[in-house]
């Protein structure tokens, strides 16, 4: 009874009606748009940022982190990687070595950061493998061999197959030095790893840097990000516990990502507050109106016998009734948009150099989900039915008899 | 003339008053309207200020306004690309009065050796006395002393780099760099002083010295990579490149901060669209409540309007009454709204604190604390737009009001 009369009421001005629902309906629409695009753009945000170097999950000595020096050591590091691999049964794990020195060709000199990698693994962990544009990467684990970025390689001059020597300084303080023949050319795209980044086989890297056997990190990448937890929890049960050693997740290694979201996050709720509060103000209006033209009506239904707060309820079902349309409506039009835009997907365009900051490509496509779907017209239902409650309140304090008399 | 400026008067006292009939409705439309500029307002601020700032402290990490190199140094900044010494030419433009300031840098990568680490760091060899009027190191040194000349001995680092090499103010490192013959140039510095910097880049990645010491050390004589020139506008910045490039010749490459870095000028144009953006989709949400608010005003007065019509009023007056109506609601809104967002950015004038997500938006060049800035022309868009939208969302309902049937709408109980 109450819900075809709250059906009935809604439809006595339509006109009114459909222009709150449609107010519930834009910013639906809106939401469901810009909620579903940013979810896409972190995940590619936080995918990019990781894959070519980072990982999920690193195993490093506890100060290294902070300190990252050459005598901060995982011990044996490819038998810790070997272990975790059989340990967690998981193929993606690979240890490295990681050093500064100083990258002399025939010509010029650079500072860059050395990476010692094992060849075998180094695909599973990071996509910088799979990003050589020329040549092959390394595929022996102490071959003097090196990969380099491409920007590097420019600027010293040096073509394929060419020697490239390495100075620095070895764990045990002593004077290290090495000659390397260039095997392949790598283009990430992140203009900090093309420009500084050289990938010599671990075996190379323990020998000029005097490691022995140890290494600076074990990579852990896990199958998807919403394992890392688990995967994370494993690894600490694996590795040998009372040593230095500790795990850290991406939003230790890269503190700043979660951050950019967070605060991208943060800058975008206060517009989908605004939104939904004035929606809600939307609301209020209509049915504060809507309530005040049908004071009469109220009085003579209350003088029947009817309760007020069952006329309450009347006047809350009907803003449900308007929320549960507007939801309905706005989520197939944010569903058909996105359907629309997941197509081409959304060309940067000028931004383009901007969002390469964020490790953005240059077309960025918004992406499907429940959260992303839901969230949105959830939030706006609510505002609205929250905007309800004060007129429906009001209907307490009516006295049939005013009511009756009012004009 | 004046017979029309009553008649408008008469209208807007007229709207003023049906305003208020319905006062509940106008309030919370009201309401809604304040929400609405207000939120515009102090989000275009809030950009505003942020942005502001990443262009201020990329100008100071840069720095200069105008910048002048060898033009393979951009490409490829080693010392193989170094300028050759000022021509009498360009020295004079660089003293013409359109310049605040000028310096001359040498600046190449370099590995830097203490007794416990070495680091690849950027190496720049500055003019103390003219680099001070440009850029922040002397104004960000936390220890020790500023550099006191071109051939100082000493060398200044970053507190992050200090700690990450391991040593002290008073110890001595070793910067190694190359010579234009490729053969390694070295040399051992005393450390004098050491700075801190919002931006940890900065800190970790680059040490100064004296530019004479630097260019004996890297045997180029007088040679430099850069020179850095600061206007008396930044935004500017483009016509004192053109009058620079000019003296400069041919033979070197002349850029103003906008080449440079043009991520800055990108961010820069994104903002306003995004001010635009934003403003628009606020106002859609208030147009909906706006139409509503005008559809619900017009009907309760049906038969005044109907009478109105009946007498003989013409219908184009009967437009610009709920036009009128519809704008006086937009202006009180709008007014109260820029007064908030004023009142509020006011109060936030020492800036927001964003340290807790500072390490992340340090990565993209936002420093720690954001201060809004209320720009004349964010005003003037959310404003307008607001008023001109709000014009076109009012045409509808006052053409209905005026297409009445007067016979009709008076029948109507």
């Amino acid at each position: 009874m109450e819900f075809q009369l709250a059906w009935r009421n809604l439809w006595r001005q339509p006109r009114r009606t459909w222009l709150t629902t449609g107010a519930m309906v834009f910013c639906n629409v809106i939401l469901v748009f810009l909620v579903s695009l940013q979810l896409g753009m972190y995940q590619l945000m936080i995918d990019s940022s990781l894959r070519p170097f980072v990982g999920h999950l690193q195993v490093q000595h506890e100060d290294f982190l902070e300190g990252q020096k050459l005598r901060q050591v995982v011990p044996a590091a490819a038998t810790v990687a070997a272990d975790l691999r059989s340990n967690l049964q998981l193929e993606t794990v690979s240890a490295r070595g990681q050093a500064f020195g100083l990258a002399s060709s025939e010509e010029r000199s650079y500072g860059v950061a050395v990476v010692g990698v094992d060849p075998l693994f180094e695909p599973g962990v990071s996509s910088l493998p799979g990003l050589v544009r020329q040549g092959r990467y390394l595929e022996s684990f102490d071959a003097q061999e090196a990969v380099v970025g491409a920007l590097l390689a420019h600027n010293l001059r040096v073509g394929l197959g060419e020697e490239i020597t390495i100075l620095g300084s070895g764990r045990d303080g002593s004077f290290a030095a090495g000659v390397l023949t260039i095997v392949g050319f790598f283009e990430s795209g992140i203009s900090d790893l093309d420009r500084s980044a050289l990938h010599i086989p671990l075996g190379a890297f323990q020998e000029i840097f005097a490691m022995e056997s140890a290494g600076h990190s074990v990579v852990v990448t896990a199958p998807s990000l919403f394992e890392v937890d688990i995967v994370k929890q494993r690894v600490e049960q694996t590795i040998p516990s009372g040593g230095d050693l500790a795990v850290r997740d991406w939003n230790a290694l890269e503190p700043g990502l979660r951050q950019a979201i967070q605060s991208d996050i943060a800058s975008a709720w206060f517009m989908y507050a605004v939104l939904i509060v004035l929606v809600a103000f939307s609301v209020l209006n209509t049915q504060l109106m809507s309530v005040l033209e049908r004071t009469k009506e109220f009085g003579v239904v209350m003088a029947l016998g009817i309760t007020p707060s069952r006329l309450g309820r009347v006047v809350l079902l009907e803003t449900t009734l308007m929320g549960v349309i507007g939801a309905v409506l706005g989520m197939v039009l944010g569903v058909a948009l996105l359907l629309a835009i997941g197509r081409t997907g959304i060309p940067l365009g000028s931004i383009e150099e901007l969002a390469a900051q964020y490790n953005l490509p240059s077309v960025i496509y918004p992406r499907f989900s429940w959260i992303g779907l839901v969230a949105g017209p959830l939030m706006v239902m609510m505002g609205s039915i929250c905007a309800a409650l004060y007129p429906a309140f009001r209907l307490r304090r009516l006295e049939p008899v005013d009511a009756m008399r009012s004009a | 003339m004046r017979s029309l400026l009553a008649f408008a008067w008469l209208n807007v006292q007229l709207a003023w008053r049906n305003l208020w009939r319905n006062y509940r409705r106008t309030l919370i439309m009201l309401a809604a309207i304040v929400l609405g500029a207000w939120s515009m307002i102090f989000m275009a601020s809030l950009a505003r200020g942020m942005v502001t700032q990443m262009v201020r402290d990329g100008l100071r990490a840069l720095p200069g306004h105008v910048q002048i190199h060898h033009p393979e140094y951009r490409e490829d900044p080693t010392v193989v690309n170094s300028m050759p010494p000022l021509s009498s030419e360009l020295r004079s433009s660089l003293e013409s009065e359109s310049v605040v300031a000028w310096t001359s840098r040498v600046r190449v990568p370099a590995v830097i050796t203490s007794e416990r680490d070495t680091r690849g760091v950027t190496l720049v060899g500055i003019d103390p006395e003219r680099e001070r009027l440009l850029s922040f190191v002397a104004d960000d040194l936390a220890e020790g002393r500023f550099l006191e000349g071109s051939d100082d001995k000493g060398l200044i680092v970053g507190r992050k780099l200090l700690e990450r090499l391991e040593t002290d103010l008073g110890k001595r490192v070793v910067v190694m760099s190359q010579d234009p013959e490729n053969d390694v140039a070295e040399r051992g510095f005393r450390i004098v002083g050491v700075f801190d910097s919002d931006l940890a880049v900065f800190e970790e990645g680059f040490v100064f010295a004296g530019e004479a010491i630097v260019q004996q050390m890297l045997r180029i004589g007088e040679q430099a990579s850069e020179i850095a020139i600061i206007g008396d506008d930044y935004r500017d910045a483009e016509r004192l490149a053109a009058d620079v490039a000019v003296a400069a010749g041919g033979e070197l490459q002349v850029e103003p901060w906008m080449e440079l870095d043009p991520m800055l000028q990108t961010m820069m144009g994104l903002l306003d669209a995004f001010i635009l953006v934003f403003v628009v989709i606020i106002f859609m949400a208030l147009s909906f409540g706006l139409v509503n608010t005008l559809v619900m005003a017009v009907f309760e007065r049906t038969r005044e309007i109907g009478l109105m019509l009946a007498l003989g009023v013409a219908p184009r007056s009967i437009v610009a009454q709920v036009i009128v109506e519809c704008v006086l609601l937009l202006l009180v809104g709008l007014a109260v709204g820029n007064l908030l967002a004023w009142l509020t950015v006011s109060a936030l004038s020492d800036g927001i604190d964003i340290s807790m997500v500072a390490e992340g938006m340090a990565d993209y060049g936002v420093g720690s604390v954001i201060t809004p800035r209320l720009g004349l022309r964010d005003l003037a868009i959310a404003n307008l737009t607001v008023l001109i939208l709000g014009f076109l969302a009012s045409l509808s309902p006052a053409l209905r009001a005026s297409r009445l049937e007067p016979v009709k709408a008076l029948s109507e109980s």
